[in-house]
């Protein structure tokens, strides 16, 4: 009892320490050891994390990693996703079947459809400061004027305050000035084709643009596990590629090229 | 009732019935004119050349008529339309409120008066004899058990809801009084005329009551507080309110039952009325948290509320009421009802509203529209599933495979321009908002086809195929029908994009 007491206690004032509350210590680990050990053992949690995707076109890669990221934030706790409502026509909308197949619980998710930036700002804040919300999900459209640098550091303290990490995603909008404890940049990745050339797991490369306190200028390229819900490295598992369909080759040694021989996949 | 420019002149209001400019309604000077309803306007003009004629405008009526029920909304919560030019108020278990029926009645004369109408108004023991009262006798308040009396009195137009021929028949049989009728036995009254008359007849004479129907429905739980000089500062609302919150969580408390929708009513002197309603995704009847919602309400208010000239009475009213049994709280003196997550989501509601804090709802289809459905986190619990429905699992995705189902989807899919091996291989190359996509990889065609019993006559099976372009993005892409199958070539669309 007495032993319980004391560890509390000193886990508090470790805490105190670091000058925010007890539950915001710990990181958010990617699973992956050369990002966790370039991190310094992962993303400070109860912090901004900004997620730019690379060109409009990567939103799929970077709505990914964010929602994989989200995942290994929230220890199973509920989350919450705000976005813009204009971004349902130019990006689409969060497909709960999608969710699920990347190993998050559509049901856990709370999800708040905002008319405009102000309202996805004053939401994420909202939510940000429950501190039973594993993480929260910020999606504006483009470069609103009043995403600025304060917008930012509200978010940040409210973070800090509750211990809950806030990804801010951001599409359409150049990487610009912000109280974000880091920044990324995610473009999607070819992945590594299955039997029949069928497309393979989630890939991204990460471009890890800023990171207070820690030194920027990464580059990885990762793919997400969704059984073992982690990331992986993909330097590893490229020296082993899973099968490849092989093209024969006819007498005269040329390949038969761009003709793909009719194979098929067990799928589903 | 339109209010033309005030002048000296008869007013009159005409329509035009059966061809020609009738007369629909007449100003009291124009009464002792003997114009009367019905009249030709010709025929007006010809016995009084100067008149005011306003068109009549039956829905400018209504709206008017609305905003009069709204104002008498304050004496009693159970107010109805009466025809079309009256109100009938139940004041059954009010009138003690404000000091009795004539008291009452007095200050709903004095309210009318105050903006310009004088009005009948009289006090009976059924609403039909109230009306036959109010408009054919003038009698103010019929005293206890004289109903009968004073109405036997009244002509038989005062029976409402009567045909005209009826009462065309009723005088050529020598029928003109109520009291004519009433001594009658009823089943011959029942033979000649039909049981209308009847019925009409018993509650007009008080031997069989009706109730009205309330134009909003009455609420199970009400706190009002009346106010004997109107309240004109804004800080003061939410004090009021709070004491308001605390008696309507007292009254739940005794039902054993938690408000889900709450409705506050800001009732102005110059007969305004402004509504505030909040929700909880549960039975709530915890007073702080309910306070909390309503000043986030006030808070986020495109128009702040106008006093005006003071609020005279705040009524909170619990609209929806579910049970809720007192519970017993955790050892650590924590109840299972503080749930911070829930009660954040019913604070986005209060300020985002009910259609915009959502949750994902599983549903038992294939098909990719329709497979999960936003619903309002309002109906949904916090396990993430409603109370009422069976609970259906979300699918569990395959150990080993990649994502089958896209994270984002279009809606509706996006129409793509795409070039693909006849008659079923997936698209070598396609073009989406003006970019060309190689397609390098890709799987399918995974066959959706239209659930037979939604299907449209003209929908078409879908075949859907997973691709990758050569930058690494991975879609969603599929073919609605089939090469070689009628004239017309079949269309690509867009509908997802993978992670």
């Amino acid at each position: 009892m007495l032993h319980n007491t004391l560890s509390m206690l000193r886990h508090s004032m470790k805490g105190l320490a670091e000058g925010c509350c007890p539950d915001a210590s710990g990181l958010i680990t990617f699973g992956a050891s050369t990002i966790d050990d370039a991190l310094g053992g992962g993303l400070a949690r109860g912090r901004l994390h900004d997620i730019y995707a690379d060109t409009t076109a990567h939103i799929g890669a970077a709505t990914g990693f964010a929602a994989a990221l989200a995942l290994r934030a929230a220890k199973g706790k509920s989350l919450l996703w705000v976005w813009q409502e204009f971004l349902e026509n130019e990006t689409g909308r969060l497909n709960a079947s999608g969710l699920a197949e990347l190993g998050l619980d559509p049901g856990r998710i709370i999800l708040v459809r905002a008319r405009d930036a102000e309202g996805v700002l004053r939401a994420g804040e909202q939510a940000a400061r429950c501190a039973a919300l594993g993480a929260v999900v910020v999606e504006p459209w483009g470069e609103p004027k009043m995403l600025d640098f304060t917008a930012s550091r509200r978010l940040s303290l409210a973070a800090t305050k509750s211990g809950t990490s806030i990804l801010m995603l951001r599409v359409a909008a150049s990487p610009a000035q912000s109280a974000a404890a880091t920044r990324w940049r995610v473009q999607a990745l070819p992945s590594r084709a299955l039997a029949a050339n069928a497309p393979g797991f989630p890939a991204f490369e990460l471009n890890l643009l800023r990171h207070r306190g820690g030194i920027a200028g990464h580059v990885w390229r990762v793919e997400w596990d969704r059984d073992r819900k982690c990331f992986q490295d993909r330097q590893r598992t490229d020296a082993a590629p899973v099968s490849r369909p092989v093209v024969s080759v006819s007498r005269d040694g040329s390949a038969a090229a761009g003709v793909r021989p009719y194979e098929f996949r067990k799928a589903g | 009732m339109n209010f033309a420019k005030r002048d000296d002149r008869p007013l009159v209001v005409v329509e035009k019935i059966k061809g020609a400019l009738r007369i629909t309604a007449v100003d009291q000077r124009a009464s002792r004119l003997e114009l009367t309803r019905g009249l030709t306007l010709a025929d007006a003009r010809a016995r009084v050349p100067d008149l005011t004629v306003a068109d009549a405008d039956a829905k400018a009526d209504a709206r008017f008529i609305e905003r009069l029920a709204l104002l008498c909304d304050r004496f009693t919560p159970s107010v109805a339309f009466d025809l079309s030019d009256g109100l009938m108020l139940d004041i059954t278990g009010c009138a003690h409120l404000f000091g009795g029926e004539a008291a009452l009645r007095k200050l709903v004369v004095d309210r009318m008066n105050g903006i310009g109408l004088s009005i009948r108004a009289s006090i009976a023991s059924t609403p039909d004899a109230a009306r036959a009262l109010a408009r054919f006798n003038r009698i103010d308040i019929a005293p206890q058990g004289q109903d009968e009396a004073l109405v036997r009195r009244l002509p038989v137009a005062a029976l409402s809801g009567l045909e005209r021929e009826t009462v065309v028949a009723l005088s050529r049989a020598g029928l003109k009084m109520i009291g004519d009728l009433a001594d009658r036995p009823s089943q011959v009254l029942a033979a000649r005329f039909g049981q209308n008359l009847v019925t009409r007849l018993m509650r007009t004479l008080g031997r069989e009551n009706a109730r009205i129907t309330p134009l909003r429905p009455v609420p199970a739980v009400v706190a009002e507080r009346h106010f004997a000089e109107p309240l004109t500062q804004a800080a003061t609302l939410e004090d009021v309110l709070a004491t308001l919150i605390d008696d309507a969580v007292r009254g739940m408390q005794e039902r054993d039952e938690g408000g889900r929708v709450f409705e506050a009513s800001f009732f102005r002197s110059d007969g305004d009325v402004r509504r505030l309603t909040v929700q909880t995704g549960h039975p709530c009847r915890d007073a702080p948290l309910i306070l909390r919602l309503y000043r986030e309400r006030l808070d986020t208010l495109a128009d702040p509320i106008d006093p005006g000239f003071g609020f005279d009475a705040i009524r909170l009213a619990v609209l929806v009421t579910e049970t809720l049994k007192t519970m017993q709280p955790h050892l650590d003196g924590h109840g299972k009802e503080d749930d911070p997550v829930s009660d954040l989501v019913d604070r986005l509601i209060v300020r985002f509203g009910r259609d915009r804090v959502l949750r994902f709802e599983a549903r038992d289809t294939y098909d990719p529209d329709r497979d999960a459905q936003l619903v309002s986190a309002a109906d949904i619990c916090a396990e993430g599933h409603r109370a009422t429905m069976p609970r259906i699992a979300w699918p569990v995705p395959e150990p080993g495979e990649p994502p089958t189902r896209p994270l984002q989807l279009f809606d509706p899919p996006q129409p793509i321009e795409a070039l693909a091996e006849v008659p079923d291989g997936p698209p070598l190359r396609f073009r989406w908002r003006r970019v060309l996509h190689e397609v390098t990889r890709a799987e399918g065609p995974e066959r959706i086809a239209p659930e037979w019993w939604r299907k449209k006559s003209d929908e078409q099976e879908r075949d859907y195929y997973r691709v990758e372009d050569e930058a690494g993005c991975r879609f969603w892409i599929f073919r609605q029908g089939h090469y070689g199958e009628g004239t017309t070539h079949p269309r690509w669309f867009l509908h997802g994009v993978f992670a």
